[in-house]
């Protein structure tokens, strides 16, 4: 008999052990400084684990030894079905099933991988200086992986940014222009130097709005709006590129 | 997605206007001619469009002059990067001011280099476009390729338009050699890249995946045998698209093989090299070889962050409310004994020239140093 037991909320301890730990192999093993698997996988797919409040009677009993047992990944959609053998190698195989499934079906997940092939992204500060200090998001001391979650999704943004950069379409363009064809890994950008005087703008100028002139002039598009998710990654890419440039707001 | 409004560019309401105005002239008597010219053109200044009504007047006119001696003078155009018409019309009209500059040149120069990169995705109509264009050049065209043309067909079509990309001349004492500097090791069949995507990514300067430019074997050998004809004494003027030598690896400023290609070249007694592909003022010396850069048409690329030549001048950092900075054509002066000085016609600057006595040591002919350099 199957007898379907999981909800995303009740994965065995051992099945979500894995899955993290392989999560955190896929880190190591992408090799271009702070990994965006791990942010990915854990925000598209990964069980939150013991924080989620789970009602006492929701939670089922563990499955016995030999007991076949569906298992549904926090997509709520993507399942696979395995014997219960409560080792930590049948978890593995478990995590490697839905990983394959959710990947099949997400052919876009690797687009950080394809973009930093292409565009190198500076990595932002790795904070490893205050690992173990200090209160962290989870109200104790700071640990790795507080460390690593800001690492790897700031970078996030600014890969994202990258790919908008290099892309005419992306950024609206209708003359098939985008910024690095003057700006190759976004040099000549300046972003320590603002905000500025600007006498061709007439008002001080922040980042953004050098932003949009360019995008409205030389490349011909539609300004974006200042809030949006575009402009906010373009900013964090060009300011990724001066990392360890000091501020000299107001510098011509 | 739809777009709801569009703000036009000042470039855009300025082109518009302009077009109003040509529409109506049929149909006007003078005064109201007069009238609406007058109105036109406030209404360009008022959109902050600046007018260039001299182009090309070079600095040392009598030096240029000088030349009437037994040397001679070519000019070049670079790095247009078409895309077709449609498509965007800035570049277009770059291209055609470029050939407008030459055609009013005084004197005449002997020949035109088009220095590649003449067009922007290699596509066969970008290069048609191109070919029709420099047409109008009054002056014989020497074809050189660049990477834009090349990536995606591999070259085909630019052969079927301007024929074998490497070859050789001689005119007025001088050999001239043209390479093509721009082939890349194969990046693209590993990764199952369609002819657009290789293109694609050849196009981008920062792309990564794309290999480095080299010579390659097979031309150093046809160079060899080419140059095995000429004596030492004879001057030689190399034009390759890429710079033959090492400046950024990163952005393909750069040629893998340069060193074996300046071996080639090392028994002759004065070399020139001819590039495109860097957009901007770039000098450089080593050992007997001279190097130039060309301007583009089309946009400035900033100095790299490194390994800039210790002997370029640069130009000032392109003002980027003025679309045209940065950018021009220019000219090459060789005197009787094949030494070459070369004029960067900067379009709305001033002209700069970077002459062979600056090269060989003499300060006092240094070219002006800029005021705002990148950073």
């Amino acid at each position: 008999m199957i007898r379907t037991k999981m909800t995303r909320l009740a994965l065995p301890a051992a099945l979500a052990a894995a899955m993290i730990a392989s999560c955190g192999r896929q880190a190591a093993e992408t090799a271009t400084a702070p990994a965006e698997t791990p942010a990915e996988t854990a925000s598209a797919e990964a069980p939150p684990p013991a924080s989620t409040p789970v009602e006492a009677n929701m939670t089922p009993a563990p499955p016995a030894e030999g007991e076949l047992v569906e298992v549904l990944l926090c997509d709520n959609e993507t399942k696979t079905t395995a014997v219960a053998d409560g080792t930590r190698e049948g978890g593995q195989a478990i995590a490697d099933e839905l990983m394959t499934q959710w990947k099949r079906k997400n052919p876009d997940a690797g687009w950080i991988d394809a973009e930093l092939a292409m565009h190198q992204v500076k990595p932002p500060a790795d904070n490893k200086d205050v690992v173990g200090k200090g209160q962290g998001s989870t109200y104790s001391r700071i640990t790795e992986m507080d460390a690593a979650l800001w690492a790897q999704e700031t970078y996030k943004l600014a890969v994202e940014g990258s790919t908008i950069f290099h892309s005419g379409d992306k950024l609206g363009s209708t003359i098939a222009v985008s910024c690095d064809m003057c700006h190759p890994d976004a040099s000549n950008t300046h972003p320590e130097t603002y905000p500025k005087f600007q006498e061709q703008l007439g008002q001080v100028a922040m980042l953004r709005d050098m932003i949009n002139w360019c995008i409205e002039h030389p490349v011909r598009g539609e300004r974006l709006d200042p809030d949006s998710a575009e402009m906010r990654a373009l900013e964090a890419y060009i300011i990724a590129q001066r990392q360890g440039t000091p501020l000299q707001y107001g510098k011509r | 997605m739809t777009r709801r409004w569009f703000h036009k560019s000042v470039e855009t309401k300025y082109y518009e206007e302009r077009d109003a105005v040509f529409n109506a002239l049929p149909r006007l008597d003078r005064r109201s001619f007069m009238h609406v010219s007058a109105a036109a053109a406030a209404a360009a200044a008022a959109n902050g469009v600046s007018f260039n009504f001299h182009s090309f007047t070079p600095v040392s006119v009598a030096k240029a002059q000088d030349t009437g001696a037994g040397g001679f003078t070519f000019a070049y155009i670079s790095d247009s990067h078409l895309y077709e018409r449609t498509v965007n019309d800035r570049f277009v009209r770059s291209l055609m001011r470029a050939v407008d500059d030459i055609n009013r040149l005084d004197p005449k120069p002997d020949f035109v280099l088009y220095g590649g990169d003449l067009a922007q995705l290699g596509a066969p109509a970008e290069l048609e476009l191109g070919s029709q264009i420099l047409k109008a050049v009054q002056a014989p065209v020497r074809m050189m390729v660049g990477e834009h043309d090349w990536y995606l067909d591999m070259g085909e079509k630019w052969r079927d338009l301007f024929g074998a990309p490497t070859y050789s001349f001689d005119h007025k004492g001088v050999h001239f050699v043209v390479l093509n500097s721009v082939i890349e090791k194969d990046f693209w069949t590993e990764r199952n890249m369609t002819p657009e995507q290789r293109m694609q990514t050849v196009a981008g300067l920062d792309n990564g995946v794309q290999s480095r430019f080299e010579v390659g074997a097979e031309q150093r050998q046809w160079l060899a045998d080419d140059l095995a004809k000429i004596s030492a004494a004879t001057p030689v003027i190399v034009f390759s698209h890429s710079p033959l030598y090492k400046y950024y690896k990163p952005w393909n400023f750069w040629t893998d093989d340069a060193d074996e290609v300046q071996a080639i070249l090392a028994r002759f007694n004065q070399v020139t090299v001819i590039h495109g592909h860097t957009h901007q003022m770039l000098t450089n010396r080593i050992g007997n070889i001279d190097f130039h850069g060309m301007l583009s048409t089309a946009w400035p690329w900033p100095y790299a962050p490194e390994g800039l030549p210790s002997l370029t001048v640069q130009m000032s950092r392109p003002n980027p409310f003025d679309m045209h900075d940065g950018l021009g054509d220019g000219r090459v002066m060789v005197d009787p004994a094949g030494l070459v000085d070369k004029l960067y016609n900067l379009w709305n600057r001033n002209p700069v020239e970077v002459t062979a006595s600056y090269l060989r040591g003499d300060k006092s002919a240094a070219p002006a140093k800029p005021n705002l350099v990148s950073y």
